[in-house]
């Protein structure tokens, strides 16, 4: 585990929910980022994943814990939140809306350097980028319109975009999902080159377990609010202890396929979490009476939040959590 | 464009491409509005009335509208001499006509680019800003939108001191807003919904660069088709308030001549070529700005269709 | 005997800068309680493919060929005997159930609609009582039907839009994305209402994704489509798992196996894009992207040819079969 460039340190959000009820979409997460690691935020929507996304990023402020970065605590001064800005950079999932249609690639991708009043080479910045993010030659695409590339392309110019402030940090939310088949790989492999080159930390928010298998080297999995596993991803994936997990990685679709674990009961609802292990009203274990053991402790017993760093842990009364 | 500028050229290059594409869209554009024949229609009517309005000190002299040195008969009807015959001073209404449309343009545009620009601001703030400060604007437009024009007009002309063409302009510039801050506000709090805005909040941009580089390019074609329809009413406010008196008395603006034709009894004298003519230059003249604001409308805004 | 038959389909779209070709030369067949997903990328004309069977497409489209539903032919159709056919012999899930569901209408009546269109003396009490039991068909309980749209989840609402589509007891269900939008965990559970619905029924089902992972997952066939023609078919699980096309093992290796160890920090892809429509290049349209192509394969006109058990493959190094 080397220095961690962004940590969540108990981070809480808490929105006003339907009917004025606060709505916990955080409740309660410590993550650390190392430099150069690749970190893969998993859940189904509604878990709270964008929102600890946003929250790193200095877009949300929490209503408990705190950020830090490179150790010391984000402030959320205008200054202190520019700063952090230009060195935590965003990706979104839709390209396509992550472009504004009436800017040119150049000044969507010069827009970063232009806000923090860049005082270099603007052009040769840019076009740095746009080669970095593998749109070569850079020059041909400067003057092109999001409307004129392709999907594929456009994510390329949404990366080059947060490349061209040099941060430490990525934070990817749902980078391939809305993108075609084959060009998904690709834009995968630039952001695992990325670390490579220039030793990017990457934050990939997203509901698919295959890409955290294709490029994470941790994985978090959430679930209403919380983490509830997490650890490297070989042991995650192949050895999953939360029954959540495990309900998860039994329906990706595949061919050879062993049977669908499918959660019943109501979804999750952030402005009711349930006693004990918030999981328990839908989990398998305890319906299958697998956790007949802990049963009471599932129902009424406070799980302890997970360290977010090291090895594989699971929160979970059955692995003995 | 040469094609080595297209692909290394410098940094003027690359505006004199932009450039190069804005002109290629507003061709584009015109080529959409060459084909909707209410809006031609309209822009024929619009060069006419400009050009008359250009002419008007060519083609009629000063001295064909002084009172005091006017050489026709008193409220003569049409005839060779006088085509549109002449008022009670025995000035020649073809020349009133020309230079009011003087007045009556100036007062149009002017007053809706204060319009325009108090709408275009307002609104756009009133939809970024989510706190007290987009609340009180969006309640100011509420409130502006809700007074009845007349009074506050004649209020504030008064106030301002009546008289002057400016004083027209200022008071109708100021009160015709609301409805295109409303129109903005609308848009911009779509716009505010898309992914780039949040891309560029997370780049770290302010409120500044926010409005004035996102929201506002995508708000503009809008702003532009507005424009139009909000000169038409700021003619047709202008004819009111002049008919009312409260216009410059040393300027013939067609509401100022409809005006003295009343007062002056061309009603009762059957003096229709008096109030007919400055009339149907006003119906035109908004007619016309309807008709363009309507095609730029379907051209800028594709989800209204062809109708 | 088939439910749906197409014959050497082709849809050309009019546009201001000539005639699109979307679709070139597609056959296809699905027989009853079977499902035959179409897999492909956007541009890969698959959406097309299907919009001919309800000739859904705008007027700006031509469509040559034949498209035989229950063996009559769709696109010689007078229109009374079209409107007949949509929906009470072929219907249609579509992909965004969040926008095709009116805001303000309960769900009940929406679902009771096409029963009502359809069958004109249906009474009140009937449609309301078939109503209940469609829902029930996709796991959902009748009280369902007294909801507004933006009371039910996202599955909720897909599985509503499966009932609306089983309404007026279909021969053949045409699935576009159904699932695209939805959580894993949800997009599960609506495969397999809708696999259970073409089994239990008997229903015919073209399941259109250009997920070919899940495609594998939720039907028996699997035909794949790049530059409006298709360029593989076959069973699923051997498509998916043993390519005949270089484009369908790129499609199918996009989706990693999850445990599966070649697949870490080995993410892959094609590189370039999907030719847009009308702009496909000579020979065989894949030929640009392909990791394999040679000299021929920019010169050779390709069209499907078989290559195995029940397998045709449009790749001339695919294993060749005896004609």
């Amino acid at each position: 585990m080397t220095e961690s460039v962004l940590e969540a340190r108990g981070i809480e959000v808490t929105f006003r929910g339907r009917g004025g009820r606060p709505a916990r979409a955080v409740d309660g997460v410590d993550l650390s980022l190392g430099r150069g690691e690749i970190v893969a935020l998993v859940g189904e929507s509604g878990c709270g994943k964008t929102t600890l996304s946003r929250t790193l990023l200095g877009l949300e402020r929490p209503s408990g814990g705190e950020v830090l970065v490179s150790g010391r605590p984000l402030e959320y001064s205008a200054a202190a939140l520019k700063k952090h800005r230009r060195s935590a950079q965003l990706v979104l999932q839709d390209p396509t809306g992550a472009l504004n249609p009436r800017r040119s690639v150049y000044e969507a991708v010069a827009e970063g350097l232009r806000v923090h009043r860049f005082d270099g080479d603007e052009r040769a910045a840019v076009a740095d980028a746009l080669a970095r993010a593998g749109l070569r030659p850079p020059e041909r695409f400067f003057l092109r319109y999001p409307h004129e590339l392709s999907g594929g392309q456009r994510q390329r110019v949404v990366i080059a975009g947060a490349l061209v402030l040099q941060p430490q940090v990525i934070i990817a939310d749902e980078p391939v999902s809305s993108l075609d088949a084959s060009v998904r790989g690709e834009i995968l492999a630039l952001l695992l080159s990325l670390r490579e080159s220039l030793g990017l930390s990457l934050l990939v928010v997203t509901h698919d377990l295959g890409v955290a298998w294709n490029i994470a080297d941790r994985i978090a999995v959430m679930y209403l609010g919380r983490i509830v596993e997490q650890g490297p991803t070989e042991e995650v994936l192949s050895a999953p202890k939360h029954p959540y997990t495990r309900a998860l990685l039994s329906v990706v679709p595949e061919i050879d396929h062993v049977e669908p674990i499918v959660l019943t009961g109501e979804p999750p609802d952030p402005t009711a979490i349930p006693t004990g292990c918030r999981f328990h009203p839908r989990c398998p274990a305890l319906r299958d009476g697998a956790a007949d053991a802990v049963a009471t402790d599932c129902r009424g017993k406070e799980l302890p939040v997970l360290s977010g760093t090291g090895g594989h842990e699971a929160a979970c009364w059955l692995t003995g959590a | 464009m040469a094609s080595d500028q297209q692909t290394g050229g410098a940094p003027q290059g690359r505006r004199a491409i932009a450039r190069a594409r804005r002109r290629e869209a507003l061709a584009r554009g015109w080529g959409q509005f060459r084909t909707r024949r209410a809006g031609m229609a309209g822009l024929g009517i619009l060069l006419f009335f400009t050009l008359s309005a250009l002419l008007a000190p060519v083609l009629f002299p000063p001295e064909t509208i002084s009172v005091t040195r006017a050489t026709g008969e008193l409220l003569a009807p049409p005839s060779g001499e006088f085509w549109l015959g002449t008022d009670d001073s025995g000035r020649s209404m073809l020349a009133l006509l020309a230079w009011g449309a003087r007045v009556s343009l100036t007062v149009g545009i002017a007053a809706t680019l204060i319009s325009m620009v108090i709408g275009t601001s307002v609104g756009i703030a009133s939809g970024h800003y989510h706190g007290f400060g987009g609340a009180a604007l969006q309640r100011l437009t509420d409130w502006v939108l809700v007074i009845p024009f007349l009074p506050l007009a004649i209020v504030l002309a008064t106030v301002l001191g009546g008289g002057s063409t400016v004083t027209i302009i200022v008071v109708i510039g100021v009160t015709s807003w609301a409805g295109t801050a409303r129109l903005i506000r609308a848009q911009t709090l779509s716009v505010e919904g898309r992914p780039y805005l949040e891309r560029s909040r997370a780049l770290g941009s302010g409120n500044w660069h926010q409005m004035t580089r996102h929201v506002l390019p995508n708000v503009f074609p809008l702003v532009l088709a507005n424009t139009t329809l909000t000169v038409a009413i700021a003619i047709l406010s202008e004819t009111t308030l002049s008919f009312l008196g409260l216009g410059d008395p040393l300027r013939p603006s067609w509401g100022a001549t409809l005006d003295q034709a009343f007062s002056n009894g061309a009603v009762s004298a059957g003096a229709w070529w008096y109030i007919g003519p400055p009339g149907l230059c006003v119906v035109l003249v908004v007619l016309s700005f309807t008709m363009i604001g309507r095609a730029l409308e379907q051209i800028v805004n594709p989800r209204l269709g062809g109708q | 005997m088939a439910v749906l038959e197409l014959e050497d389909v082709s849809v050309t779209y009019r546009s201001a800068e000539g005639a699109v070709p979307a679709v070139r030369g597609v056959s296809l067949s699905v027989d009853a309680g079977r499902s035959l997903g179409l897999a492909g990328e956007s541009g890969s004309g698959k959406t097309s493919v299907t919009s001919t069977v309800l000739r859904l497409l705008p007027k700006s489209a031509t469509v040559t060929g034949r498209v035989l539903l229950e063996g009559e032919d769709v696109l010689t159709m007078k229109w009374g005997r079209l409107r007949a056919v949509r929906w009470a012999t072929a219907s249609v899930v579509f992909q965004g159930a969040m926008h095709a569901l009116n805001p303000v209408q309960r769900v009940g009546h929406q679902i009771a609609e096409p029963i009502r269109l359809h069958e004109k003396s249906v009474s009140e009490p009937t449609a309301r009582k078939r109503v209940g039991e469609l829902l029930e068909q996709v796991g959902l309980p009748s009280r369902v039907a007294q909801s507004y749209p933006h009371q039910l989840s996202g599955g909720q609402k897909q599985r509503v839009m499966i009932a609306m589509a089983l309404a007026c007891g279909p021969k053949l269900i045409v699935a576009d994305e159904p699932t695209t939008a939805l959580d894993v965990m949800v997009q599960q559970q609506v495969l397999g209402v809708l696999a259970d619905r073409v089994q239990d029924l008997g229903l015919a089902m073209v399941f259109i994704s250009h997920d070919l992972s899940v495609l594998a997952s939720a039907c028996d066939d699997l035909a794949v489509m790049y530059a409006g023609q298709v360029v593989e078919q076959g069973p699923s699980d051997q498509v998916f798992d043993d390519a005949h096309h270089p484009y369908s093992r790129a499609l199918g290796g996009a989706y990693p196996r999850i445990g599966d160890l070649r697949f870490r920090y080995a993410p892959s892809g094609l590189p370039g894009d999907p030719p847009f429509p009308g702009e496909a290049p000579s020979g065989c349209a894949f030929h640009p992207r392909c990791p394999q192509a040679r000299e021929v394969c920019a010169t050779t006109d390709v069209e499907l040819r078989p290559s195995g058990e029940r397998r045709w493959s449009s790749c001339l190094f695919a294993p060749e079969v005896g004609t």
